[in-house]
């Protein structure tokens, strides 16, 4: 069985602007990123479908020991879309210098970044990031 | 299926190494072969927990090659298995099963790491190659900054003020600083203050360097048989009583990641096959790779309520004296985390304990042991009961 979309066309959307799911005819639930099935209830009976791109931060962290290839400090935020999935992402346009819990339940927008083919990569990599709205 | 022994164990000194993974393994392995009083031809399945061998020392499908080095037959199958840092438990089940399924009669198990060789930046970027890496690495996620958004999300979750929760999250690094002072093959063996973790430098807000366990090189070993070989090898058999093992999502699937979920469907089957329940676990050794992960650890292994973690810590419930001793070894935060090798360390240090061979950290008539080891993005988690 084919996936209705993968992450090459998840990419696509991001630098569209368009945070592409899918939504299930069973259980009429949004599963973002889109998955070989629901998310929710494994049904394969499922369609494409945009979401609005909008949340609130559920938690983050400034991550100031980073990765090799990446460069700190920046903020790293789970946010729950109004949809209901949760995405991990970047937090961008905003400062790392914050009070405690200060970003908790703030309204996001979907934005995205743009990762250029590097090593263990496979390829270019788009990665989730938002907003403060 | 048959009842499974553990008849020998072995582990190195963990700490930072000048050997390689798999003369660190054979240190260990034949040390556990030698307390079994068997010797490597004996053996007739090897399972070996191993996270990052490749960007550690270029080095990959060292299973046969340990068998090798240890002097075991050609007939002899060895798996390298990988589940991040529950690599070592996942073997270690893995090997439980096909003792119990009548399969094999003696198996070794184990894990090797030698984490340090690849420096801090690089190790970050490979530890993370454990998230996802399609949706989620390219966000610079790193272990920390995972344990750091839970450890948030938990403060928001139960209203518990976060100035309240570090000076909690400190006290099992207190605790366990504590307890590593009286293991001779802890990494660290120096006693800290809530002060000292309070002070340290921020890695991922709002956990500092000594919320982290520490990237650390080591190997650990463990001897299965089933009961009727094992009651001819030792007088003292140490008996698996239950196993479990879980799997989860990448984080964005998991969601209230205050919860591990793999973790408490691992726990109920290993209570479950065993036929006993949380209280009657006297110690545990579990998987403390930040302070907040000791927290969570509490609640989702049945010890203590949701949310009700940090009273554990307010009345030293799970210190080496208290109602159930936690980490009596330091846990991965004293004692270190040998990715691949951690699960077999707690391994080695439940059975001890249940041999009463624990000197200054011996827990006092613990009957009953259990470990906990969890891997990747709360993704894998294995634990295991053993008893006398």
């Amino acid at each position: 069985m084919a996936y209705l979309f993968n992450h090459r066309h998840f990419y696509e959307g991001l630098k569209e602007g368009k945070l592409l799911g899918l939504v299930c005819k069973s259980c009429g639930k949004y599963t973002v990123p889109a998955k070989i099935c629901c998310a929710e209830c494994g049904s394969t009976e499922i369609e494409a479908v945009q979401l609005s791109g909008k949340g609130k931060i559920k938690t983050y962290t400034v991550i100031r020991v980073a990765p090799e290839g990446f460069t700190p400090p920046y903020i790293l935020a789970m946010v729950e879309l109004e949809e209901g999935p949760w995405l991990m992402g970047n937090v961008e346009g905003c400062g790392t210098e914050l009070s405690d819990a200060e970003l908790i339940e703030k309204n996001v927008i979907l934005g995205h970044k743009v990762h250029p083919p590097a090593v263990y990569s496979a390829g270019e990599v788009v990665s989730i990031a938002f907003f403060l709205e | 299926m048959r009842r499974v022994a553990v008849v020998g164990i072995g582990m190195t000194k963990i700490g930072i190494s000048d050997k390689s993974q798999i003369e660190m393994f054979s240190e260990a392995a034949m040390e556990a072969i030698n307390n079994s009083a068997i010797g490597p031809k004996d053996i007739q399945a090897l399972f070996m927990g191993n996270y990052l061998g490749d960007f550690e020392e270029g080095q990959m499908n060292m299973a046969p090659m340990c068998a090798s080095e240890l002097g075991m037959t050609y007939d002899v199958p060895s798996v390298r298995v990988e589940g991040a840092c529950a690599s070592g438990s996942v073997g270690i089940r893995e090997a439980y099963i096909w003792v119990a399924s009548g399969f094999c009669d003696i198996v070794l198990a184990g894990g090797t790491e030698r984490a340090s060789a690849m420096g801090t930046s690089l190790a970050t970027r490979t530890f993370a190659m454990g998230s996802d890496s399609r949706y989620e690495s390219f966000c610079g996620a790193t272990f920390p900054g995972v344990f750091a958004m839970i450890a948030r999300l938990y403060s928001a979750k139960y209203g518990i003020p976060m100035e309240k929760l570090k000076e909690k999250m400190a006290m099992v690094a207190v605790k366990n600083h504590k307890n590593g002072v009286k293991n001779p093959l802890a990494q660290f063996q120096k006693e800290i203050t809530v002060d000292t973790v309070l002070n340290s430098f921020m890695v991922a807000d709002p956990l500092q360097l000594f919320d982290c366990c520490p990237f650390s090189d080591g190997a650990a070993a463990i001897v299965l048989a089933s009961e009727e070989v094992a009651k001819r090898l030792t007088d003292k058999p140490v008996y698996i009583m239950g196993v479990g093992q879980g799997s989860a999502g990448p984080l964005y699937r998991q969601r209230d990641i205050t919860r591990i979920r793999a973790r408490e469907a691992a726990a109920a089957q290993a209570y479950k096959m065993a036929g006993l329940s949380p209280e009657d676990i006297d110690v545990c050794e579990l998987h403390d790779c930040f302070t907040i992960a000791e927290i969570l650890a509490y609640e989702g292994l049945g010890f203590f309520d949701f949310g009700k973690g940090i009273q554990a810590l307010e009345n030293g419930e799970t210190e080496i004296t208290g109602r159930i001793a936690v980490n009596p070894s330091g846990g991965l935060k004293a004692k270190g985390h040998p990715i691949g090798a951690t699960g077999a360390a707690q391994a080695y240090e439940i059975v001890k304990q249940l041999r009463g061979e624990c000197g200054g950290r011996q827990v006092q008539g613990a009957k009953f042991g259990m470990t906990d080891t969890l891997g990747g993005d709360l993704a894998t988690s294995v634990n295991i009961i053993y008893g006398v």
